[in-house]
């Protein structure tokens, strides 16, 4: 199930999407999560959900792929859409159970606030499977330098994401081989009561953090050897380009709010 | 007990994208109470083939045979732990699996997952200390505390207090300098000398590869390419060098020797001493 996993993955492949300023890419999914609470009726959804299906095509990636990889996240969605379905009671009961019953409203919420999860799932995979963790990084840290001025640590703060994120995959490797070396000892990790497997852990994770810390410090070692000093007047290896795809990305926003704007109020 | 491997291979991520095999098609037999050893070039397959002498991989086709034993590819396995009793496995920097508060309590963990009581246990971390040339007061410090020559000596003893039939070592000299490197092989040797443990070697020296083993498989891009006797496989240095392995240094020696004076040695000198013993011998006719 985990290799099928794509939520917070990265597809390389060559679309606009893919080619998009990450800048613009994060700028565009934050300002989707504010603008789809705008709509709360049927066409708004529709609107929003075409608007979706347009970013899709955008990114190169198929839909039936995208659903595929969001299965595991659906279950979540599902879940949600039950507990509105039975616990929101406003308007006509449209179903009798006898211990539980169903209400107009409660189908209503229980479709619209699902439908929102769905999009806003979609829509921030589709931001983690066409940007590498270190463009998003770098235009984190882009969007984030002005706060600078009020000693924000903009700098910092996407140093340490993207040391993070480069040591997911060893951290990985380290916890197999070092599982590995506590099975050949007899560990069993994998049966027995649940006491006994979580106490199989201890050997797991103590061995896990001496190596992190000690690796952490290596690392600050050499970056300090190598006369790391903070973000003053560094500069970039992978510079980004505003361009005018990025401006459109953002006007098709406005576009999009405007539309479910006109829908929720005038229409 | 035997180790017997039949056609085994394996492959990383089976039937996904990301799929890659990493050993294919690899027969030989590991027999007891000899030192075997694999050797290979960087991603040749060699530590991926390790991990199935103890089922701690199982293949994706072909067989493992361990003693009584049978791991079969496609078939669920339950109960390895006897196993991984008879057959212990000293990792690449073992140090790195040490966890416990005290070294007692660390090399005990072992022979306890076994079943071993804990007075017993605690009889054999002393000894084993001792056999792998460490102090008894350590029994009682962290080992977070030691050196980390000191750290590996301890995992070895806890791996070694399992009392394993078979023991597989992993490059267990890496990084350990010249001394330790060889007071460390030379008491893998002692203890396969005197308790007739199966020793398998795992290792880049083609040093240690000559000096112990009995029998020498060489893997290359994932394939078992050769299996021979040290002495037959490295008076081959052409082939030896199109699987990216070199020849030990006295082997080298020799041949630079022969080539000065013209003479061809009667056999290849594994050793030092060996090399010394035939030009005293033959030191009048070269």
């Amino acid at each position: 199930m985990m290799e099928k996993m794509i939520f917070g993955r990265y597809i390389p492949a060559d679309s606009i999407a893919h080619r998009m300023d990450p800048r613009a890419k994060l700028i565009f999914v934050f300002a989707f999560i504010a603008i789809i609470f705008i709509a709360n009726d049927v066409w708004g959804y529709v609107i929003a959900a075409a608007f979706t299906y347009i970013s899709v095509k955008m990114s190169g990636l198929s839909l039936r792929f995208l659903i595929s990889g969001l299965k595991p996240v659906m279950i979540l969605i599902a879940f949600t859409f039950l507990l509105q379905l039975f616990f929101a009671r406003e308007g006509n009961v449209v179903l009798d159970l006898g211990f539980i019953q169903v209400y107009e409203e409660g189908i209503r919420q229980a479709f619209f606030i699902s439908m929102r999860f769905t999009l806003l799932v979609f829509m921030t995979s589709l931001l983690t499977l066409t940007t590498t963790p270190i463009s998003i990084t770098d235009g984190l840290e882009s969007l984030l330098n002005p706060l600078k001025k009020i000693k924000f640590p903009a700098h910092e703060l996407a140093l340490m994401m993207s040391i993070a994120l480069r040591f997911i995959p060893t951290l990985m490797d380290e916890t197999d081989k070092i599982m590995k070396a506590q099975m050949a000892r007899g560990s069993d990790m994998s049966s027995g009561p649940l006491k006994d497997r979580i106490k199989a852990i201890v050997p797991l994770m103590i061995p896990l953090f001496v190596n992190a810390f000690k690796r952490a410090e290596d690392l600050a070692t050499a970056m300090e050897v190598r006369g790391y000093r903070g973000g003053e007047g560094r500069t970039k290896y992978r510079l980004l380009f505003w361009k005018a795809r990025d401006t459109f990305a953002l006007l098709s926003l406005v576009l999009l709010a405007g539309a479910l704007a006109a829908f929720r109020f005038w229409i | 007990m035997d180790i017997v491997l039949e056609q085994v291979e394996y492959r990383y991520a089976a039937n996904s994208p990301f799929e890659k095999k990493a050993v294919e098609d690899v027969t030989f037999k590991i027999p007891e109470g000899q030192c075997t050893a694999i050797i290979g070039h960087t991603g040749s397959g060699k530590s991926t083939l390790l991990l199935h002498l103890n089922a701690l991989l199982k293949p994706t086709s072909g067989t493992v045979q361990i003693g009584e034993r049978t791991v079969k590819a496609g078939r669920k396995e339950k109960d390895l732990k006897p196993i991984r009793e008879k057959v212990g496995i000293v990792f690449q920097f073992p140090e790195q699996q040490l966890f416990e508060e005290t070294v007692m309590k660390d090399i005990c963990y072992g022979p306890m997952n076994f079943g071993v009581s804990e007075q017993e246990a605690k009889k054999r971390a002393a000894f084993w200390l001792k056999e792998v040339g460490m102090p008894e007061e350590v029994l009682g410090k962290s080992p977070f505390d030691l050196s980390g020559g000191q750290m590996r000596r301890v995992a070895i003893a806890g791996v070694l207090a399992m009392e394993p039939e078979v023991l597989v070592l992993d490059e267990p000299t890496a990084g350990l300098d010249p001394r330790g490197r060889r007071e460390m092989m030379e008491m893998f040797y002692r203890l396969h000398q005197e308790r007739g443990i199966t020793l398998v070697l795992v290792t880049h020296s083609m040093e240690d590869a000559a000096r112990y083993a009995d029998k020498v498989v060489v893997m290359h891009k994932g394939r078992k390419v050769h299996e021979a006797p040290p002495r037959e496989l490295f008076s081959d240095t052409a082939r030896l060098a199109e699987w990216g392995l070199g020849v030990p240094e006295v082997v080298k020696f020799q041949r630079m020797l022969e080539e000065k004076t013209g003479k061809a040695f009667p056999k290849v000198c594994l050793t030092m001493d060996e090399l010394a013993d035939m030009l005293k011998q033959g030191g009048e006719s070269l």
